[in-house]
C-alpha cells in the first residue's frame, strides 16, 4: 500500500451537506402519504395493562389508529424481550412503550397519545441498586462474552501481607446516551417488502433483526442509515423506534415516521447502569502492586440480563501477582441497561484509576511514576505479550507537555485568589478489535472508482476515513473515488461500535482494492466496469488472538471556587497511541469528544432517580446536564506514532472510546489534589463541597 | 399537542379582550417556556395571543432618570442596552447569566417574569404536582428536591422561581405595568409573586388575562455599584444553584444603603430585607455580612437534598458584597 492519503488531515466529505442542512437524517426523507407515530409510555413500573380505552384518541382529529398489544401485528420472540413490543399486556418498567398512536400529522399523533387511557394492575417494585440487594447474583458472563470472575494467585493473602493498602468504594449513577439525533425511523411496506430509513449504528444487523421479527426474508428488508446524528452505543442494534415504526406502518398500511423525543429516550433505549465498585490495591513501599481486586455491582432488567463489564479493564491494565475481579448483578424493575461509549471500561477505569491515585497518595509516589512502575508488557489476563503497549510513552509525553514536573504533590498546596487549583492524571486503555466485513470496489471506464461497504458514519468521520484508506489501497488520489455507505444493500459490514468500525471496514476495503488491482492493467481504466468483492472472515478467523489495546494518558487541571464549590477545568490534555491515525482532523474530534464526555461524567451527568415512581426525574438536557463548552477552557489531544503490524490490514486501532476511559478519574483526582477531599460518588458537584472542609 | 388557535392582536386592548373572553387562552411572547410546556402537555391553551407585534419593544429613559422597559424587549437587547449596563449593571449581569445566547435572543421581559418553575415533577405529567394539577400532591417534597426551596415553602409546593432577571429586578424595586380589562395599573415587583401556600397553582397576584406591558426601574444612583452572582452546576446554560443580586452604597466604611435579593431559595425572588436591616448603618465587614446572611436564613427549612443552599448563600453574599465594597476576597 502506498502511503499518501492516510494520515492527511481532511474535512468530512459530507460536511457541507451537514452544515447547510441538506444531509438527510432518518425522519427527513420525503414520502408520499406518510403518517406519524407517537409512542405512549407506561405510567406504572410493574404490572399488566387491564384495559386500553382508545375512544377519545381515535376521535381526535387526524388520528388513524392506536396500535397496542391487543391489535398489533405479531412479532417473532427470538430477537429478545426488549424488541418484543406491543405483544402482551405485561409492563416490566416505567416508560415502557405500550402503544403507538398513528396520525396524519406529528402534532395530531402527539395529542392522540395524550388521550389514550390505560388502566393497569400494578404490583410493588424494586428499582434501586444497593450493595446488599438480595437479588444480587453471579451472571454466566459479562458483556459481551467475558468471564464473570477472574482470579490469579491468592488475593486475600497478598492483600493482607502488603505494606500499603487502599480499599475504596466508588459509585456512579445511571448515565443516559443522548445523541443529538434521538432514535428515529421512517418505515414503509410495499408488497411485503420493508424499507426503513433509520438512525442506527449498523444497518446490516438491523436488517437481520427486522427480517426475523417480521418473519420475512432478509432480501425483503432494506435499511438505510446514510447520516446518523450520533449513537454512543444506544443505536448499536435494532431498537424500539425502528420496530415500532415498522409495526405501525404494517398496521395502518401506510408509511410511518416515528421519532422518540428527548424525554422518551431516558431509559427504554438503554443507558449505562449505575455501579458500585470496590477496589482494593496492595503494594510495597516502592509502589509495586502486589494485589489488585475489583468487585463490581450493577443492575439489569427483569426481562434481559445485561451485565456491564466493569472490572474487565482491571484485568489487563496493571500487573500484580495476586488478582481478582468479580461482577454481580441484580434484576430490578427497570429498563435494560445497554452499551454506552466504552461500556465497562468507562466506569471501571474511573474506579481503578482513582484507586491508583489513592495508592499514589498512600505511598507518596508520584501518580505518573506509580503507573510507570506498574506497567507490563505481558497482558496479565491472557498471559501473552501485548502486540504493542505504549502507555508509558503516553504518560511521559503527556507529563512533559502538561508541565507535570512543576506540580507540588501536596493536596491544597496551590491557591490563586479564591480558587484552589489541582491537577490529576489517569491512564486509559481500550481493546482494539476487528470483526469480519465485506466490501466491493468497482473500477469505472472513466478512471473513477466506486467503493461500497455498509459501514455507518455516526458523525465520527468514518466515510471520509474509508475514502482515504481506499485511495491508498487503489493507489489513486482520493478525488477519483466515490464511496457509498449506510445501506443494507451494500456489502455487509459490522456495527460502528466498540471502536472496531474503522479497523474492520478498512480491512475489507484494502483487500477489495488489492483484489481489484489484480484484475486491472496497471493504471489503465477498464473498457467496462470491473468489480472485486471480498469478505475478510477467513483471514480474520485465521489470525491468532492476541492482546491488543489502544492506550492513553490524560491530564487535567481544575480550579475549585472556594466561595461556591464550582469546579471548572482550566485545561485537559490527553496523549494516545492508536496505531496509524487515518484522518487527524476527525481523530482529534473523537478523542476530545470522548475526553469531554468523561468530564461530563465526573462533574455533570447523572440520572436522578425517584424510587417511588421507579423512574428518573430528569428527562431532558435542561435537567440532565452534560458538559458545556464553557466548562472546558482548553482541551488538547495528541498521539504518538505507533506501528503495529499485528493488528489489521490498515494498522489502525480504535479511537472512538478510549478518550472517555480514565477521563473522569483524571478530573476526580484533580479535584482531590485541589481540595484534599476525595469524593467517591459521581458527579462531583458543588453541593458535595460547599460547607465542607474541602473549601474551608 | 393540543390543537390551538392563533391570534395576532391589533393592540393591547384587543389582546386583553381576547384573554378575557377565552378561558383557556395564553399570551405567546418568545415562546421559549410556553411552547416547551405545551409540547409536554403541561399547559394546554386553546388560543395563543401573540404579543410579539405589539408596540412594547422599546426601552425608554424616563424624565426622573428611571427606565421603562417594554414587555417584549428581548433579554439580549436589554442586557446590551448602554443605559442598563451603566446604571443597572446588576440587571445586565443577571440577564447574561441566564440560559443561552439563542434563548436570550427570543426571551422577552414579560415572558421571563412569568416563566414557570423548573421543578422536574412540574414538567412531567405522569407525576404528582399540585402546581400543575391541584390536589394531586407534591412529589418533590420527599423526592428529588436538590434545586428547590429552603424558604417560605408549603407542604403543597416547594418549587423555586427560576428567573435570574427577576432577582435583579427585586433589588431595583422594579414596578410592573399591567393591563387588564379594568385598565392599567402598577404592581411593585415585590407584590407580583405569591408564596405557594395552599394554592401553588396561583403564582402571581395578577388577574387572569392580565397583560404585562412594561417594567419600570426607578432612578437609583446607588445601582451603578451593583452586581449579580450566580453559582451553578455548569459554566453556562444552567439554572442557579444559588444566586444573589446586590446594590451597595458605602459612606466611607459605613454601609449607607444596601439591597440584596436571592434566587433559587424560594417561590419568588427573595428580597433579603432582614439582612439589609442588619447591615444598614454599620461599618462594612465580611463577618457582619455573614451574620446578616445567617439572619436572613434563620427561618430556612432545607429539604432532604438542599441543605447546601445555606452555606452557599452565606458564602456568595460575602463574596458579592466584599467585591462591591472593593475588598476582593482572598
Ligand atoms: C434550556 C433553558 C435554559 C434556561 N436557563 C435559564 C436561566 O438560567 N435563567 C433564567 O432566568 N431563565 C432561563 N431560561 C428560561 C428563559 O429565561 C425563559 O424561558 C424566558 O425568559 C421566557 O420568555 P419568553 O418570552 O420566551 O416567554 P414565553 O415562553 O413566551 O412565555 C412565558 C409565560 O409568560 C406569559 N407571558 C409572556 N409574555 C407576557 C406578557 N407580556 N404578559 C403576560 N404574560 C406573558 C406566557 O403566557 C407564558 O405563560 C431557560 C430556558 C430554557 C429553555
Ligand atoms: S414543588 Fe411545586 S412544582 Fe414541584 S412537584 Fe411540588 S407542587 Fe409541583
Amino acid at each position: 500500500m502506498s502511503a499518501g492519503a492516510i494520515g492527511q488531515a481532511h474535512p468530512r466529505l459530507e460536511g457541507r451537506e451537514k452544515v447547510t442542512g441538506t444531509a438527510r437524517y432518518a425522519m427527513e426523507y420525503p414520502v408520499d402519504g406518510v403518517t406519524y407515530g407517537w409512542v405512549v409510555p407506561a405510567a406504572v413500573v410493574r404490572g399488566r395493562i387491564t384495559h386500553i380505552d382508545t375512544t377519545e384518541a381515535l376521535a381526535s382529529p387526524g388520528v388513524l389508529a392506536v396500535v397496542h398489544h391487543g391489535n398489533a401485528p405479531r412479532l417473532a420472540t427470538t430477537p429478545g424481550p426488549n424488541l418484543w413490543l406491543l405483544q402482551d399486556p405485561a409492563v416490566h418498567y416505567r416508560g415502557q412503550y405500550v402503544a403507538v398512536v398513528v396520525a396524519t400529522t406529528l402534532e395530531a399523533a402527539r395529542e392522540g397519545a395524550q388521550l389514550v387511557r390505560i388502566e393497569y394492575d400494578a404490583g410493588p417494585h424494586t428499582t434501586v441498586l444497593t450493595d446488599d440487594h438480595p437479588g444480587l447474583y453471579k451472571p454466566d458472563h459479562v458483556n459481551p462474552a467475558y468471564p464473570t470472575d477472574t482470579a490469579e494467585g491468592d488475593f486475600d493473602a497478598g492483600y493482607a501481607a502488603a505494606q500499603v493498602r487502599v480499599d475504596a468504594t466508588y459509585r456512579t449513577p445511571a448515565y443516559h446516551n443522548n445523541p443529538m439525533e434521538p432514535h428515529a425511523t421512517t418505515a414503509q411496506w410495499t408488497d411485503g417488502r420493508l424499507l426503513v430509513h433509520d438512525s442506527n449504528q449498523g444497518a446490516t444487523s438491523v436488517r437481520a433483526t427486522l427480517a426475523e421479527l417480521f418473519d420475512v426474508p432478509r432480501e425483503s428488508v432494506r435499511v438505510i442509515a446514510e447520516h446518523v446524528g450520533g449513537g454512543f452505543g444506544s443505536k448499536g442494534y435494532a431498537k424500539p423506534a425502528v420496530v415500532l415504526a415498522a409495526l405501525a406502518a404494517r398496521h395502518v398500511d401506510r408509511p410511518v415516521k416515528l421519532a422518540l423525543t428527548r424525554q422518551q429516550i431516558f431509559g427504554p433505549i438503554g443507558y449505562r447502569t449505575p455501579t458500585i465498585q470496590r477496589v482494593r490495591l496492595a503494594a510495597d513501599t516502592d509502589g509495586r502492586l502486589t494485589a489488585i481486586s475489583h468487585d463490581s455491582i450493577s443492575q439489569t432488567s427483569q426481562i434481559l440480563e445485561y451485565t456491564e463489564s466493569v472490572a474487565v479493564y482491571t484485568r489487563s491494565m496493571y500487573a500484580a501477582p495476586h488478582r481478582r475481579t468479580t461482577h454481580r448483578v441484580t434484576r430490578l424493575d427497570v429498563p435494560t441497561p445497554f452499551w454506552m461509549r466504552a461500556p465497562g471500561e468507562c466506569p471501571g477505569a474511573y474506579a481503578l484509576e482513582s484507586a491508583m491515585d489513592e495508592l499514589a497518595v498512600a505511598t507518596g509516589i508520584d501518580p505518573v511514576e506509580l503507573r510507570i512502575r506498574n506497567d507490563t508488557e505481558i497482558d496479565p489476563d491472557q498471559g501473552a505479550p501485548f502486540t504493542s503497549r505504549n502507555l508509558v510513552a503516553c504518560l511521559r509525553e503527556g507529563a512533559q507537555r502538561f508541565g507535570w514536573a512543576d506540580r507540588n504533590p501536596t493536596p491544597r498546596s496551590r491557591r490563586e485568589g479564591r480558587f484552589l487549583i489541582g491537577s490529576g492524571v489517569a491512564g486509559s486503555a481500550y481493546p482494539s478489535q476487528s470483526v469480519p466485513a465485506s466490501a466491493r470496489i468497482t473500477a469505472r471506464p472513466d478512471g473513477g472508482f466506486l467503493v461500497q461497504i455498509n459501514a455507518t458514519d455516526i458523525g465520527t468521520g468514518a466515510r471520509t476515513a474509508l475514502w482515504l484508506v481506499a485511495a491508498d489501497a487503489l493507489q489513486v488520489p482520493p478525488e477519483r473515488i466515490e464511496i457509498r455507505i449506510g445501506d443494507s444493500e451494500l456489502p455487509a459490514a459490522p456495527v460502528a461500535g466498540a471502536s472496531m468500525g474503522t479497523s474492520s471496514w478498512s480491512w475489507a476495503v484494502i483487500r477489495a482494492g488489492e483484489a481489484l488491482r489484480g484484475k486491472l492493467r496497471d493504471g489503465v481504466p477498464p473498457d467496462a466496469e470491473v468489480s472485486a468483492e471480498v469478505d475478510t472472515s477467513a483471514e480474520l478467523n485465521a489470525q491468532a488472538r492476541k492482546p491488543k489495546f489502544t492506550y492513553g494518558a490524560q491530564f487535567v487541571e481544575v480550579r475549585v471556587d472556594t466561595t461556591t464549590g464550582e469546579i471548572r477545568l482550566n485545561r485537559m490534555l490527553g496523549v494516545f497511541t492508536a496505531g496509524r491515525i487515518v484522518n487527524p482532523t476527525t481523530a482529534r474530534s473523537q478523542l476530545i469528544g470522548g475526553m469531554t464526555m468523561g468530564v461530563s461524567m465526573a462533574l455533570h451527568e447523572g440520572g436522578l432517580f425517584d424510587e417511588r415512581y421507579g423512574d428518573w426525574v430528569n428527562h431532558d438536557l435542561g435537567t440532565y446536564h452534560i458538559t458545556a463548552c464553557a466548562d472546558v477552557e482548553s482541551i488538547e489531544a495528541y498521539w504518538l506514532d505507533e506501528r503495529d503490524d499485528e493488528l489489521n490490514a490498515a494498522g489502525v486501532k480504535g479511537i472512538g472510546e478510549v478518550g472517555i476511559v480514565g477521563a473522569a478519574a483524571a478530573v476526580a483526582n484533580a479535584v482531590y489534589h485541589a481540595t484534599g477531599v476525595r469524593i467517591r460518588d459521581l458527579p462531583i458537584q458543588l453541593d458535595k463541597l460547599i460547607g465542607t472542609s474541602a473549601l474551608a | 399537542m393540543k390543537p390551538f388557535r392563533y391570534h395576532r392582536p391589533a393592540d393591547v386592548a384587543d389582546a386583553v379582550a381576547v384573554l378575557a373572553a377565552e378561558p383557556q387562552a395564553a399570551y405567546l411572547a418568545g415562546g421559549t417556556n410556553l411552547v416547551d410546556l405545551m409540547k409536554l402537555g403541561v399547559q394546554r391553551p386553546d388560543v395563543l395571543v401573540d404579543v410579539n407585534r405589539l408596540p412594547l419593544d422599546t426601552v425608554e429613559e424616563l424624565p426622573d432618570g428611571g427606565l421603562r422597559i417594554g414587555a417584549t424587549v428581548r433579554n439580549s437587547h436589554l442586557a446590551a442596552h448602554p443605559t442598563v449596563r451603566r446604571d443597572y449593571p446588576v440587571l445586565t449581569r443577571a440577564l447574561l447569566a441566564a440560559a443561552s445566547g439563542q434563548l436570550r435572543n427570543m426571551a422577552t421581559t414579560g415572558g421571563n417574569l412569568l416563566q414557570r418553575t423548573r421543578c422536574p415533577y412540574f414538567q412531567d405529567t405522569s407525576k404528582a404536582c399540585n402546581k400543575r394539577d391541584p390536589g394531586s400532591g407534591c412529589a418533590a417534597l420527599h423526592g428529588v428536591n436538590r434545586d428547590l426551596a429552603v424558604l417560605d415553602w408549603s407542604e403543597q409546593c416547594v418549587a423555586t422561581n427560576p428567573s435570574d432577571m427577576a432577582v435583579a429586578l427585586a433589588v431595583l424595586d422594579a414596578v410592573v405595568e399591567v393591563h387588564d380589562t379594568d385598565g392599567v395599573r402598577d404592581v411593585p415587583l415585590a407584590d407580583l409573586y405569591r408564596s405557594p401556600g395552599a394554592h401553588p397553582e396561583r403564582e402571581t397576584t395578577l388577574a387572569r388575562g392580565a397583560l404585562i406591558t412594561a417594567v419600570r426601574l426607578p432612578a437609583l444612583p446607588a445601582a451603578r455599584r451593583s452586581t449579580y452572582l450566580k453559582a451553578r452546576d455548569r459554566a453556562s446554560f444552567a439554572f442557579a444553584a444559588g444566586s444573589v443580586a446586590a446594590v451597595l452604597d458605602l459612606d466611607g466604611d459605613v454601609i449607607r444603603d444596601v439591597r440584596l435579593a436571592y434566587g433559587a431559595l424560594a417561590h419568588r425572588p427573595w428580597r433579603a430585607y432582614r439582612a439589609e436591616q442588619e447591615l444598614r448603618g454599620h461599618p462594612f465587614s465580611p463577618e457582619l455580612v455573614a451574620r446578616a446572611a445567617d439572619a436572613e436564613l434563620a427561618e430556612a427549612r432545607p429539604l432532604s437534598e438542599n441543605g447546601f443552599k445555606l452555606p452557599l448563600t452565606r458564602s456568595i453574599t460575602v463574596r458579592v458584597l466584599s467585591g462591591l465594597a472593593g475588598r476582593a476576597q482572598s
